[in-house]
């Protein structure tokens, strides 16, 4: 069946014929997959591409839907959209719902899209809900092979899976909602190769970094980009899915990973994961989804896994990374007029000194959340820390925000919210949070937060607010230290 | 969407580097289910000296005379003169919108984020490329001299300057065309409802699992 599906394409599509010849890349293949529709045979020739999974939630879709209805169309299909809201929700007591009526009023009208289209979602109240980016994956909703988009930048995260996974705006949202297909170009693909042996405690969020601290924010601009090599086929999924989760952070719409036997395991015996004959299916075709040897990228870079420190941001954008060892830069010595006075205006705004060690940045709030790191992997490399040790008496508050409410769940089972709490840390319901503040969980002007999440965007965290991006395992070190230090130390 | 020919507008010079989509429009504004009105929350943050919130009256805010937008002689200009990577960030399509209207129609920029530059495309703003080294004779030619018009011209693809400079941008042609003719994309893919439909098909047959 499969060689005549392939036969049968190819003869629909000579440049698809043409393509086939040559070694592909994964991205290569998922676009051509994809493809439904080529306005010419020039590769950067706009195209019609066929969306498989449509995650939907509260803030970027209402504008869609409006549209939507008021153009007189209906989801070209329901069974592709997975819905939840996860921006607004509070992650205190939910019993009364939700406080703020702006916030309610969107978690409203996402439900009511929903129920009026018969669109799964899974309500605030669900055990299942939880931030769109977590849950995806959690359910098997998100697959191998699938194109996976998001009215949210952090969808790149699926591409752990050997998805072509992104982020789309509103506009496209409705044209996805009424066409089940997206309007685009192909990105041009780069590969990172990170090899060799991770250190001790180092994790995915410090290879992300990493990477950003190399390439800039910019770099993977106009790229897809693939995760390789041997310390990544190392990573557990949860790992991986944080890694491809801040590829957005390097400019790139999309980051994704080859499957593997790792893949396959995560996936089995999920919600929406196939079952049976399809099962077996299923995994004969994921296993083909990986670059081909040889196969060539328009660009790549290379990092040596055992040369990767812990990583901690200083500045008002992830590119501003330093390690642990490291110190705050000093803008005289920085050349470049232009880069000079970023530098000088993000240190104004972070209240930090020129040369100052990164392990003498003393702390207000630690959150530890978000869907960069938020799943139980990332709780187990906290909870590990602060097991048995008590937060400093110098911070305001640590929360710890698990990505859903299944994570939650199964941290408690394990005992992980005790271990939290007893160190004095707040054990919150699920959602975004403190990763972008639209609820009330926020930094006041001028504090300074240690957060597992991805951006640290003036204000990002709240009006004023101060943020460092590191792992789990650093925000629970520099909780429990009431500073920054290295965690391999202690 | 809105069409796009011509616009001859003043020209407002933003000299930073990697303005993301927070400092675009901060996200308590996102909680809006309409798609209008941002335009007053535009760079909030920087615009104004107190904390903004949905529903204030921003009459009565007081304003940061330092912020470039606020100052008297850039007054109502249609053309954002920006920086690398701008539009950095969150695919917050609300970030377009509040520049849209705010009553920009074109930003001019060395580069922008993938995702903004998209979203822009989409609803009628015009994000036009050029190469660092004209940007920074244009910011130059802008902070110099009060009332500094540029004139865009979609159609021949042209940026022209007070002094009768013209340099060309690039533009992907089907891009063009929906903005010359203000065409609705999701028309214009549903004219291939067929294919989609024959394509879905056979990978329903081939993938099942994808459909529940
Ligand atoms: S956790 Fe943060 S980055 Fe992730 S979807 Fe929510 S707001 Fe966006």
């Amino acid at each position: 069946m499969w060689n005549l599906f392939i036969i049968a394409t190819l003869w629909d599509n000579p440049k698809v014929l043409r393509g086939a010849w040559k070694m592909e890349n994964l991205y290569d293949k998922l676009w051509r997959q994809h493809l439904v529709h080529t306005e010419s045979d020039e590769s950067d020739s706009m195209s019609l591409l066929y969306i498989d999974r449509h995650l939907v939630h509260e803030v970027t879709s209402p504008q869609a839907f409006e549209g939507l209805k008021l153009a007189g169309r209906k989801p070209w299909r329901v069974d592709s959209i997975l819905a939840v809201a996860d921006h607004n929700v509070p992650t205190t007591d939910r019993s009364h719902g939700i406080a703020d009526p702006t916030s309610r009023l969107q978690v409203d009208t996402l439900d009511e899209n929903c129920d009026e289209f018969g669109i799964t979602e899974f309500k605030m109240n669900d055990l299942r809900q939880g931030i769109v980016h977590v849950i995806g994956p959690e359910q098997g909703a998100t697959l191998p092979g699938m194109t996976v988009v998001c009215g949210d930048s952090h969808t790149s995260t699926h591409g752990a899976f050997g998805c072509l996974a992104f982020g789309i705006g509103t506009s496209e949202v409705e044209h996805v909602l009424a066409t089940q297909c997206l309007l685009m170009k192909k990105a041009k693909s780069m590969q990172i190769l990170v090899d060799g042996e991770l250190g001790y405690a180092i994790t995915a969020k410090d290879i992300a970094l990493a990477v950003i601290g190399r390439i800039g924010t910019a770099g993977g601009t106009g790229y897809a980009i693939e995760f390789a090599g041997s310390a990544i086929r190392a990573l557990s999924m949860e790992s991986r899915m944080t890694l491809c989760n801040m590829a957005i952070e390097a400019g790139a719409r999309a980051g994704m990973i080859a499957v593997d036997q790792t893949t396959i395991d995560y996936i089995k015996g999920r919600p929406f994961a196939p079952r049976g004959e399809h099962w077996e299916k299923a995994i004969t075709f994921w296993r083909t989804l990986k670059s081909d040897e040889d196969a060539v990228f328009d660009q790549v870079v290379t990092l040596d896994a055992c040369q990767i420190k812990p990583q901690v941001t200083w500045g008002t954008s992830p590119e501003m990374v330093t390690t642990i060892d490291g110190r705050i830069p000093d803008p005289l010595q920085i050349t470049d007029k232009a880069k000079r006075q970023d530098v000088e205006h993000a240190l104004e705004y972070m209240g930090l000194m020129p040369n100052t060690p990164i392990n003498e940045i003393f702390l207000d709030k630690v959150f530890i959340g978000s869907c960069t790191n938020s799943r139980i992997e990332d709780l187990r490399a906290a909870a590990n820390v602060v097991k048995g040790r008590r937060i400093a008496s110098t911070i305001k508050l640590a929360i710890v925000v698990p990505g859903s409410g299944l994570v939650k769940h199964q941290a408690e089972q394990e005992g992980i919210d005790k271990i939290f709490r007893e160190a004095g840390f707040e054990w919150r319901e699920p959602g975004c949070s403190m990763c972008l503040a639209m609820n009330d969980d926020r930094l006041a002007p001028g504090e300074r937060c240690a957060s597992t999440s991805n951006r640290n965007f003036e204000g990002r965290q709240g009006p004023g607010g101060r943020t460092h991006l590191v792992s789990p395992a650093m925000a629970a070190a520099a909780a429990v230290a009431g500073h920054f230090v290295d965690v391999r130390e202690i | 969407m809105e069409k796009f020919h011509f616009c001859e507008g003043l020209v407002v010079p933003l000299d930073r580097a990697n303005v993301d989509t927070d400092a675009i429009i901060p996200k308590q504004f996102l909680k809006s289910i309409k798609r209008s009105g941002f335009g007053q929350n535009l760079f909030d943050e920087w615009r104004y000296l107190d904390h903004g919130e949905p529903g204030m009256d921003v009459s009565q805010r007081k304003l940061n005379p330092d912020f470039i937008l606020n100052q008297p002689c850039y007054k109502s200009a249609q053309v954002l003169l920006a920086r690398a990577n701008f539009g950095c960030g969150s695919s917050r399509e609300h970030a377009p919108w509040a520049l849209q209207d705010y009553g920009f129609r074109v930003i001019i920029a060395p580069s922008y984020a993938d995702i903004f530059h998209n979203n822009c495309f989409k609803i009628g703003l015009l994000p036009i490329v050029l190469d660092a080294r004209i940007i920074d004779q244009l910011f130059l030619e802008v902070e110099a001299t009060g009332g500094y018009f540029l004139t865009i011209n979609l159609a021949a693809q042209t940026v022209t300057t007070p002094s009768g400079d013209a340099f060309r941008f690039d533009i992907d042609p089907f891009r063009k065309q929906c903005l010359l003719n203000g065409l609705d994309e999701i028309g214009l893919t549903l004219q291939h409802k067929e294919k989609i439909r024959q394509f879905e098909q056979k990978r329903r047959i081939e993938q099942p699992w994808l459909f529940l």
